[in-house]
């Protein structure tokens, strides 16, 4: 069960007060998008084996949604942030590069 | 006009500590920027209590304010004043985008007293409790057993728990069988001497 | 024949002397005893009898890993199966049962399977049963039941109490032996928040038996000295909690440990709960969990009197019993001689050290001989003689096929194959092991760690359990380990000069066939896994039928997968399969170690979960006078609401009937309370309502109300509800009673993390308020007998809303229906629910006021076409398919939705829509029935056009109304179409307009 640290309470706490919430940085596409980009929103989802990019919700907590990056191999979390940002700050960039150098994830690198 | 009644109308039990459910308490939900001056102004005007920093709670006689969120906290004062202490929130924050509203029936509020206080709360929230990471002054939510909760010490051996109203029973039950008599841990004792 | 020896026993106090039972039997031991050293003591070596073949098993270890000793324990409320007798504290009073047998331990029916053993090999159950099909059902099934299982299930609810507790350490120590106890205190003294935590009732491990053989000393002490000198340093430190009976069960991710505290298991009178499973967060795990002994595989290796060289030792040392009078000693190291060495010194005789290695041992086989024990090298065990008991050995060369040299009468034999560490906890959480050519073992490869949230090592093995083994060894791994894992949590540690002397040990010899050309009829009775009856034969068929995989095997064979998890078998069964295989162990690895490490209580799992607090119940502010009223309750998700109020003598669809007659004819109520209710308010609130719902609410008024879908962003019907608008900016969302939390989490997902820049609150009120429905054409007038405010249509017309005071209650009242009925629903503080909800009975009682349920208001809306979310929709539905095109906003440029309902698929005309049904006979349609097309499918099954959403019998109109969704439905009016039901029948229903009843709406609209 892992352990995760809401960027907005500072709480680290296990699993069981957070909520998943599915892949981060998901650009919504709305009336008027074509139905190759809508069903890339709604349904096209990265599998990865290593870095990935998360939504949790702090649901047992200060209610509010964040984004976590962690492996899906080995289960190391390397940093999490708002959820209020349409891509990574640099200092999570850094974070994972320091860990897992070369990684990549979407456009994200 | 009756008289309002609290989820449990005041039910205790005793075990290795003691368990009260504390009866009407007002609770005033205020969302807003807790950064605009406005709104720690409103609050020290409206309850006497400083605005709470992260994670923590301010007391004033007999009012509170705890931070909840980034962008809420909870005000409590006693259950007549509320609608009085919201009304007076609220005109305070009219040029502010701000939320007031009295949620003093939505809610639950028991009192944990003993030496034993934080070994069962411990039984039931993922917290570290032992004196070393958890005491006066700071607010947590949390899970209580299966559903969310918040708390906060009164002194060193007691502690404030809310939950929802419905499930009021619910974790009254659930505190009774974690105090039961011979349930002791041993390890928050222990560490205070 | 086993009995008590007149002095010794280290762990057992002679003066307290105890009595229990054993299959009725009353027997005598003593305080310290476990209930296998009291039985042995007891002359009872036959303590269960096996699981396939039913043969006669004594105790074979003296801890965890045994895996015959199985009783059932205590009786009615405290009964519990396959408990291990090896791990049970003695305590007075104490009862056991043996298992698996009929009628009795000494005369099984079942030991039949014994002596057909050979038509039962690896994979019987795979091979026989599979045909002739028919037979699986009828014949193989009852028989396979009838006799599987270990132990009896318990008849009574468990009458114990259960909790968790959560913790939080620095560093925890699992394993109280030796190196735990060194590296708990290093740990402590480092200034660490530690938790040392050992499985058995004593500190110390098994260095002190050993010594107690071999006279080692530790810093020119004995061995007990130093356990008793670190026990009372950690007693000193307030930094540092210790804690007996108490088992690592599993190691998980991000250092999440689960300990397993037995509290009163040996003093069953004690108050408090029985079990406490500890939910542990650490820093550093240091696994001190030791090794544990494996048998050797020789024909009759599992006949009553054979055990562990260590459990023969561990009974004489720890608890004064001997295992028999003339015990043989066989091993293929030289930590077995201490054994022999230890049945001498109680004054029994051992006839022969048997030592598979050609060389022979060191210094204690020396130290053996230099009292008078004859010993033999390069000699195995041919065969046990004997039944029910050891009678005595067949001694062969262990490098021929078992070729008798000499039978020797015996009453017990000790065995030893080696130690293997127990890595288990180090294996749970992805920690790799690595094989220890020289000492035949796997341990834990310490570069390949389990790895915490940070990608660090939190994981450290030390001691035994790190493959050190003899005394020397251990104490400096220990010291080494446990100063790794304080290292990586910043602390340091104060070199603690401790030496230890003891004698030196030459190396073992792995032995895993005996003898080693054992031929077919040997190894049938060479057995691996004593409690699932796997025997070498079985693995060696197994790989002469392909299985390859050391996992598949496990599984065709059973070996490993019984209540012991293999811990005396995987090494010695993946042995055979490897030499089978022809490949090196290394190659063929392990079968993954899980949690728990041994069986745990489903108790301690629930903890306080059980009876009132399984789950969260939710309860109205009126729960107490509905559960006073005879409420037939609905579960609806957590919360508990009256279905109906049956009377007297009435039946459920009675009360129902009644409750609609009423309400539709006068007046009734609704408690409505667990509706959601969630405050929205800011400039952005109607912009972002716009978005939410398919309808447009920013154009609301204040103090109006109107009906409202949301869809998903995949266009599916989520909820449905009646918006209020309280002011300018705030907005009151009614949403159904499941979606007060998914809703209002709904809503704070699209602010945060989509229109974080709108200006927008939420806060969900739901429980804010006690809601009332006040329902029927005598509604305004019981509500106006509590008001001095004006309710009538003119100020507060359909779909509005206003603040009153009812019964000196500040209220809001809202003039929305679901019923068709002139209707009120009544909101007011949560603490004053009560008070309303009685004073309405009051007022109403001129008109016969009564309360309906759950059931009343489902028929009521379907009688008025009304769709309810979860029976019309199921997460496929669209608005469209409920004909609900007016609630779909045009002029919205977007809505949550939107897009996804012009895809193809939504588009599609071919979409079943909603229509009413009404069958010809006036019955009530089966719920979910479909109706069935012409022709078939490609699966040959009757092809469908519809199916039946809800379906009731309406009390209004006196017959059974449904609704359903059906291809071309609404085009169709007046069709019939055909309902097979599961019972053969055929139902047939026209298809009409939805809205059976009051299609005007002119009974609300007064």
């Amino acid at each position: 069960m892992l352990i995760l640290e809401c960027p907005y309470c500072g709480v680290k706490a296990e699993e069981t007060e957070f909520h998943a919430g599915g892949e981060a940085h998901i650009k919504r596409f709305g009336p008027g998008s074509s139905d190759a980009d809508f069903e890339g929103y709604l349904f096209n989802r990265e599998n990865p084996k290593g870095v990935h990019f998360e939504r949790w919700r702090h649901a047992n907590g200060c209610g509010k949604w964040f984004h976590v990056v962690r492996c899906t191999m080995t289960l190391e979390v390397f940093g999490s942030y708002s959820a209020q940002v349409s891509e990574p700050p640099q200092e999570i960039r850094d974070a994972i590069t320091a860990k897992r150098p070369g990684w990549c994830w979407r456009d994200f690198a | 006009m009756s008289e309002p009644q609290s989820a449990l109308t005041g039910t205790t039990c005793d075990g290795i500590a003691k368990i009260r459910e504390v009866g009407l308490q007002g609770m005033i939900t205020l969302r807003g920027d807790l950064s605009a001056t406005e709104i720690a102004s409103a609050i020290a005007d409206a309850t006497g209590c400083a605005l709470p920093a992260l994670r923590e709670i301010t007391h004033e006689g007999r009012n509170s304010v705890s931070w909840m969120s980034p962008d809420e906290v909870m005000v409590f004062v006693p259950y007549d004043e509320a609608e009085a202490t919201a009304a007076k929130l609220e005109s305070a924050l009219t040029q502010v985008h701000a939320l007031v509203v009295n949620v003093s029936d939505a809610r639950a509020m028991f009192e944990l007293e003993g030496p034993n206080a934080r070994e069962v709360l411990g039984k039931l929230c993922p917290v570290d409790l032992s004196p070393d990471s958890f005491g006066q002054g700071i607010i947590r939510r949390t899970r209580l057993a299966q559903v969310p909760a918040a708390f906060w010490m009164t002194s060193d051996a007691s502690f404030r728990v809310v939950c929802f109203r419905s499930v009021a029973q619910y974790v009254f039950d659930t505190l009774k069988i974690a105090a039961q008599p011979g349930s002791e841990v041993g390890l928050y004792t222990q560490a205070n001497g | 024949m086993s009995t008590r020896l007149s002095t010794g026993g280290r762990l057992i106090d002679r003066t307290k002397p105890m009595s229990y039972t054993f299959n009725g039997k009353r027997m005598k031991g003593f305080a310290g005893d476990t209930l296998a050293s009291a039985l042995l003591a007891g002359g009872q070596m036959m303590m269960g009898r096996s699981f396939k073949y039913h043969r006669p098993r004594g105790v074979v270890a003296s801890g965890a890993e045994e895996p015959n000793a199985l009783v059932g324990l205590g009786q009615g409320a405290a009964f519990e199966p396959n408990q291990r007798a090896t791990t049970t504290e003695l305590f007075d009073g104490l009862s056991a049962t043996s298992q698996n047998h009929w009628p009795s331990l000494e005369f099984d029916v079942g030991a039949i399977n014994n002596r057909l053993a050979r038509f039962f090999p690896a994979g019987f159950y795979y091979k026989t049963f599979m045909f002739p099909r028919v037979a699986w059902k009828k014949l193989y099934e009852p028989i396979v039941r009838q006799s599987a299982g270990l132990g009896a299930v318990p008849k009574e609810r468990d009458g114990d109490t259960y909790e968790h507790f959560y913790g939080f350490f620095d560093l925890v120590v699992v394993g109280g032996g030796i190196s735990g106890l060194i590296a708990a205190r290093a740990a402590g003294r480092a200034g660490l928040r530690v938790l040392l935590m050992e499985q058995t009732a004593h500190w110390g491990g098994r260095a002190p038996v050993d010594a107690a053989a071999d006279g080692a000393t530790v810093n020119d002490a004995p061995v007990d000295k130093l356990v008793e000198e670190i026990v009372a340093d950690l007693a000193t430190m307030p930094n540092v909690t210790t804690r007996l009976r108490m088992m690592a069960a599993g190691v998980y991710d991000h250092g999440y440990v689960l300990g397993y505290e037995r509290l009163t298991d040996h003093a069953p009178e004690a108050p408090g709960p029985r079990h406490r499973l500890w939910r542990i967060r650490a820093g550093q795990i240091v696994t001190a969990t030791g090794a544990i002994e494996r048998p050797l595989s020789f024909a009759g290796n599992d006949i009553p009197g054979v055990m562990l060289a260590s459990a023969t030792r561990d009974y004489i040392v720890n608890y004064g019993v001997s295992p028999g009078d003339r015990v043989v000693v066989v091993t293929n190291n030289d930590d077995a001689y201490r054994t022999a060495i230890a049945v001498k010194k109680a004054g029994l005789d051992v006839p022969i050290i048997v030592d598979a290695r050609a060389a022979g041992g060191g210094a204690l086989a020396q130290a053996a001989r230099d009292l008078g024990i004859r010993v033999e090298n390069g000699r195995a065990i041919a065969k046990v003689h004997g039944k029910k008991q050891v009678e005595g050995v067949s001694i062969c060369a262990q490098a021929g096929e078992g070729g008798v040299l000499e039978e020797i009468a015996c009453d017990a034999v000790a065995m030893s194959g080696g130690w293997s560490p127990v890595v288990h906890l180090w294996s749970h959480c992805g920690g790799k092991l690595t094989w220890d050519e020289a000492q035949a073992h796997f341990r834990p490869d310490v570069h390949n760690s389990p790895k915490g949230d940070a990608g660090e090592t939190f994981v450290t093995p030390a001691g035994a359990a790190n493959g050190a083994m003899q005394l020397g060894d251990v104490i400096a791994d220990a010291g080494e380990m446990a100063g790794r894992a304080i290292a990586a949590l910043g602390g340091t540690v104060r070199a603690e000069p401790v030496t230890a002397s003891a004698p030196d040990e030459v190396p073992m010899q792995p032995v895993w066939l005996m003898p080693q050309g054992a031929g077919p009829k040997l190894r049938m009775k060479a057995w691996l896994d004593y409690q699932n009856d796997v025997k070498v034969s079985d693995v060696q068929l197994a790989a002469r039928e392909g299985y390859e995989s050391v996992e598949h095997t496990k599984r065709y064979t059973t070996l490993g997968m019984a209540t012991d998890q293999g811990k005396l078998s995987n090494i010695n069964g993946l042995a055979i399969l490897s030499d089978a295989l022809g490949q090196p162990i290394p190659q063929t690895g392990t079968t993954t170690f899980r949690p728990p490490y041994t069986p745990i209580s489903m108790g301690a799992i629930a903890g306080t979960a059980r009876g009132a607090a399984f789950q969260p119940l939710r309860r109205t502010p009126m729960h107490s006078w509905h559960e006073e009223n005879n409420a037939h309750w609905e579960p609806v998700g957590q919360w508990r609401r009256p279905y109906c109020y049956p009377r007297t003598g009435e039946s459920h669809a009675e009360a129902v009937s009644r409750e609609i007659n009423q309400t539709r004819s006068s007046v009734g109520l609704l408690d409505a309370s667990t509706l959601g209710k969630i405050i929205v308010k800011g400039p952005d609130a109607g912009r972002f309502l716009d978005m939410l719902y398919t309808n447009m609410m920013s154009t609301l008024k204040p103090g109006k109300c109107r009906y409202g879908l949301m869809c998903s962003e995949n266009g599916f019907l989520i909820d449905d509800g009646v918006v209020a608008r309280l002011d300018e900016e705030t907005f009151l969302c009614h949403t159904t009673t499941g979606g007060a939390e998914s809703i209002h989490a709904h809503m704070e997902e699209w602010l945060q993390t989509e229109w974080w820049d709108w200006k927008v609150y939420t806060a969900n009120v739901t429980e804010q308020w006690a809601q009332i429905a006040v329902v029927g054409p005598k509604a305004r007038a019981v509500l106006q007998t509590l008001s001095d405010d004006d309710l009538s249509a003119e100020t507060l017309p359909f779909m509005a809303w206003k603040e009153v005071t009812l019964a000196g209650i500040k209220a809001r009242v809202f003039r929305i229906s679901f019923s068709g009925e002139l209707s009120f629903e009544v909101a007011v503080p949560a603490g004053q629910g009560m008070a309303l909800w009685l004073a309405l009975l009051d007022a109403g009682a001129e008109h016969g006021i009564m309360p309906y349920g759950t059931e009343a208001l489902h028929v009521m809306r379907a009688e008025k076409g009304f769709i309810m979310i979860g029976d019309e929709t199921d997460g496929t539905v669209i608005p469209q398919d409920l004909n609900l095109h007016w609630a779909l906003s045009k002029k919205k440029d977007d809505y949550l939705g939107k897009r996804a309902q012009q895809r193809s698929h939504m588009a599609d005309p071919n979409r079943w829509k909603l229509v009413g049904l009404e069958t010809l006979d006036g019955s009530v349609l089966p719920d979910g029935a479909y109706a069935v097309a012409e022709g078939v499918n490609e699966n040959g099954q009757k092809r469908t056009q519809g199916r039946v959403t809800s379906t009731y019998h309406s009390p209004t109109l006196n017959r059974g109304i449904a609704m359903g969704l059906v291809l071309h439905g609404p085009d169709r009016m007046g069709e019939v179409l055909e309902f097979p039901g599961t019972d053969g029948t055929v139902s047939k229903a026209r298809i009409v307009d939805p809205v059976f009843y009051d299609k005007d709406g002119e009974k609300q609209n007064v």
